[in-house]
C-alpha cells in the first residue's frame, strides 16, 4: 500500500545488535506538512529506528523511501544529502562558535577557487539572518558566541539549522525535555510552523500532552514493533498509555 | 552592506557606550585576548624607563625581533594543536631532526631550496605521524609528543652521529643577518608565517573546523566533520612549521647543530598560555601568541640588558607563564 504522498515510508525494517533484536519489522510513514510522533517506553526501539532513518545504523533488513525514492544509507552524510536533518537532544551546537557559524557549521560558503577558497562571512551572516527569520526566531544577535543563549534559543537554533538547508523531513530527539514552560511554548510554536512550510516532521517525545497537541500522527511501539498507527485527533492519553505498556494491543 | 546583517531585534544595540565598555570589561574572554597586549606594553615600558640607553636602541629592538623570529613560527603550529584541545611537545626536537636532515643533504651537495624542503618535509612526517597515533588510535596527545620528542631527538642524533654539520650559504647568512627598513628578514619570515596561519584559521573552512573540534568534537563529528582530519592537520602544520624553523635555525648558527633547544618547546607552550589560547581547546588567535612571543623575548632581553644573570631569566620567564595561565584560567 504504497502511498506517493509520503515524505517517508518506512517497510519491514529489522535491525538486531548481536541477539538483541531492536526492531522486528517496523513499517510506519510521515507526511509532508505533517507532526509525525513516535512514542513508546525506554528501549521500545525509537532511537533505533530513527538512527537507521538519519543514516547511522542501516537496518538489517526492509526498505527506506524518501519522497517515493528507495534509498539505502550507509552514513549520517547519505541521509543529509537526501534531506533528512536531525536535531539530537544535544543540539550539535559549538558553544564557542557564533550563531551564524553554526548555522553553517560544515556548510560554509567560499568565494574563491581551488585552495583558495575563502570564507564568504558577510554572505552567511545575511542568509543566518534570514534562516532564522523564516521560523520567526528572534536572536539579539547572530554574531554571539552560542554559549550566551538560553537552552530555548539554542533549541531554535538548532531546529533552524536543520530546516534550512532545503531538507525535506526534520528529526527531533525529545526537542523540549530540557526547557522551562515558556520555552516549551516556544519551540512548539516553531514545530508548528515548520509544519506550515511543509516539512516532515518526526517527533519523539515522552510528553502526551505535547504529542497530542503537535502530532497529526502517532507510531505507538513497544519491544521493537509498531503498536499501533493512529491520527492524533482520534485518540487520547489513555489510549496511548495503555498500548505503550501493553494494556492494550492490536493495530488501530 | 553591513546593515543588511543587523540583528532580527531591536534592543541589543542600544546598549549605550558606557554599558558595552562595561560589558567587555566583564567579559573574561576580553581579558584573555587582551592581557597580552597590555603586557607587552608594560615590559616594554619597564625596561624602556630602566634602561633607555640600552633598552630601547634600535640595534637591541632588532635583537628582540631576530631572537623572536623563530620561536614565534614555532608557536603558531602549537597554537593550531592547542586551539584542538591537543599539544605537541616534539615541536623542538622535530625542529633538530628536520636541522639534522637539512645538514646531511646539504653536505650531499643538494641545492639550497631542497635542502630547505627536505627539512620542511622532515618535519612535517614526523607532525603526521603524531597526528596519525593522536587521532587514529586515540592515544593521549601528551604521551604520544612526549615519546615524540625523545624519537626525533634519537633519530636526529642517530642521522647526524651526534655531530654538528656547518652549513655555509651566502643565501643563508643573508637570511640571518639581512633586513629591510629595520625589519630583519628573519621577522618578515616569521610574520608571513603569522599572517598566513591567521587567514588561514578565520577565513577559511579549514579553521572553522579547528575551532569546532577544539571546542566540542562530538558535535563536529555529528555535523560531518571529520575529527581525525582535522587532528592530524593541526599536528602537521605543527611538525611543518617547526621543519621551516630549522632553516631559520641553522642560517643563524651556521650549522646544523644535532642537540636540541628545549626552551624553544617551553616558549612555544607559553606564548600560547599568554597569547590567550584557551588549554581546553576552541579558543584563541594568532596573533595572541605572536605577541606573547615577542613579550618573552623581549622579557629576556631587558633582563639581560639590566645585568640580571641568565639563571633568573628561566626563573622568571617560568613565573611568568603559571601566572598568566593562572590569570586567563577560564571555566569550561
Amino acid at each position: 500500500m504504497s502511498n506517493n504522498s509520503y515524505a517517508i515510508e518506512c517497510i519491514d525494517i529489522k535491525k538486531s545488535f548481536g541477539s538483541v533484536e531492536a526492531l522486528k519489522g517496523v513499517s510506519m510513514h510521515a507526511k509532508p506538512g505533517e507532526v509525525t510522533a513516535i512514542i513508546g517506553d525506554n528501549g521500545a526501539g525509537k532511537s533505533t529506528l530513527i538512527k537507521c532513518i538519519s543514516g547511522v545504523y542501516s537496518s538489517d533488513q526492509g526498505s527506506i523511501k524518501i519522497n517515493s525514492k528507495e534509498v539505502n544509507f550507509t552514513s549520517p552524510e547519505e541521509s543529509r544529502s537526501s534531506g533528512i536533518e536531525t536535531v539530537y537532544q544535544t543540539l550539535s551546537l559549538i558553544e564557542d562558535l557564533s550563531i551564524w557559524q553554526n548555522l553553517f557549521l560544515n556548510r560554509e560558503i567560499t568565494k574563491g577557487f581551488g585552495p583558495f577558497k575563502l570564507l564568504n562571512k558577510s554572505k552567511m551572516k545575511e542568509e543566518a539572518t534570514k534562516m532564522l527569520k523564516n521560523l520567526d526566531v528572534y536572536i539579539p544577535s547572530i554574531k554571539s558566541r552560542t554559549r550566551r543563549l538560553s537552552g530555548g534559543q539554542r533549541q531554535a537554533v538548532a531546529i533552524c539549522r536543520a530546516a534550512g538547508w532545503g531538507s525535506s523531513v526534520v528529526i527531533m530527539d525529545e526537542p523540549t525535555a530540557a526547557l522551562g514552560v515558556r520555552e516549551t511554548a516556544k519551540v512548539e510554536d516553531l514545530i508548528k510552523r515548520m509544519k506550515s512550510q511543509g516539512l516532515a516532521i518526526l517527533l519523539i517525545s515522552h510528553n502526551f500532552d505535547q504529542v497530542l497537541r503537535l502530532a497529526d500522527q502517532i507510531w505507538v511501539m513497544r519491544q521493537g514493533d509498531v503498536m499501533a498507527g493512529l491520527r492524533a485527533k482520534d485518540t487520547t492519553g489513555d489510549e496511548l498509555v495503555a498500548l505503550i505498556t501493553g494494556a492494550k494491543t492490536g493495530k488501530g | 552592506m553591513r546593515k543588511s546583517v543587523a540583528p532580527a531585534k531591536p534592543g541589543a544595540t542600544d546598549l549605550s557606550f558606557l554599558d558595552k565598555v562595561r560589558n567587555r570589561i566583564k567579559d573574561p574572554f576580553f581579558w584573555s585576548d587582551w592581557l597580552v597586549v597590555v603586557a607587552f606594553i608594560f615590559v616594554v615600558a619597564v625596561f624602556g624607563i630602566i634602561a633607555p640607553e640600552e633598552f630601547l636602541t634600535l640595534w637591541n629592538l632588532n635583537n628582540i625581533l631576530v631572537a623572536a623570529s623563530i620561536p614565534a613560527i614555532i608557536a603558531v603550529g602549537q597554537t593550531f594543536t592547542v586551539l584542538t584541545a591537543g599539544i605537541d611537545l616534539s615541536v623542538s626536537s622535530t625542529m633538530t631532526f628536520g636541522a639534522v636532515t637539512f645538514g646531511l643533504v646539504f653536505t650531499n651537495s643538494w641545492p639550497l631550496w631542497q635542502c630547505v624542503i627536505t627539512g620542511v618535509i622532515a618535519g612535517t612526517l614526523v607532525g603526521l605521524l603524531n597526528g596519525l597515533i593522536i587521532a587514529k588510535r586515540k592515544i593521549n596527545d601528551f604521551i604520544v609528543t612526549l615519546g615524540m620528542l625523545s624519537v626525533a631527538s634519537g633519530a636526529a642524533l642517530v642521522l647526524s652521529d651526534g655531530k654538528p654539520r656547518q652549513v655555509i650559504s651566502e643565501q643563508l647568512s643573508t637570511l640571518a643577518i639581512g633586513e629591510k627598513a629595520n625589519v630583519p628578514y628573519l621577522m618578515m619570515v616569521a610574520f608571513a608565517i603569522v599572517l598566513i596561519a591567521h587567514f588561514v584559521l578565520f577565513h577559511t573552512r579549514f579553521g572553522t573546523h579547528v575551532f569546532a573540534v577544539g571546542g566540542d568534537p562530538e558535535s563536529a563529528r555529528a555535523m560531518g566533520i571529520s575529527v581525525v582530519r582535522i587532528k592530524v592537520a593541526v599536528y602537521v602544520i605543527s611538525g611543518a612549521l617547526a621543519g621551516l624553523a630549522a632553516t631559520l635555525a641553522i642560517s643563524r648558527i651556521g650549522s646544523a647543530e644535532p642537540a636540541a633547544n628545549t626552551s624553544i618547546l617551553l616558549n612555544s607552550v607559553a606564548a600560547v598560555v599568554l597569547g590567550g589560547v584557551s588549554l581546553f581547546g576552541g579558543r584563541g588567535t594568532i596573533f595572541g601568541p605572536f605577541i606573547a612571543t615577542l613579550l618573552l623575548q623581549s622579557l629576556a632581553n631587558g633582563l639581560t640588558v639590566i645585568g640580571v644573570a641568565a639563571y633568573y631569566q628561566y626563573l622568571s620567564i617560568g613565573l611568568v607563564v603559571i601566572l598568566s595561565a593562572a590569570l586567563v584560567r577560564t571555566d569550561k
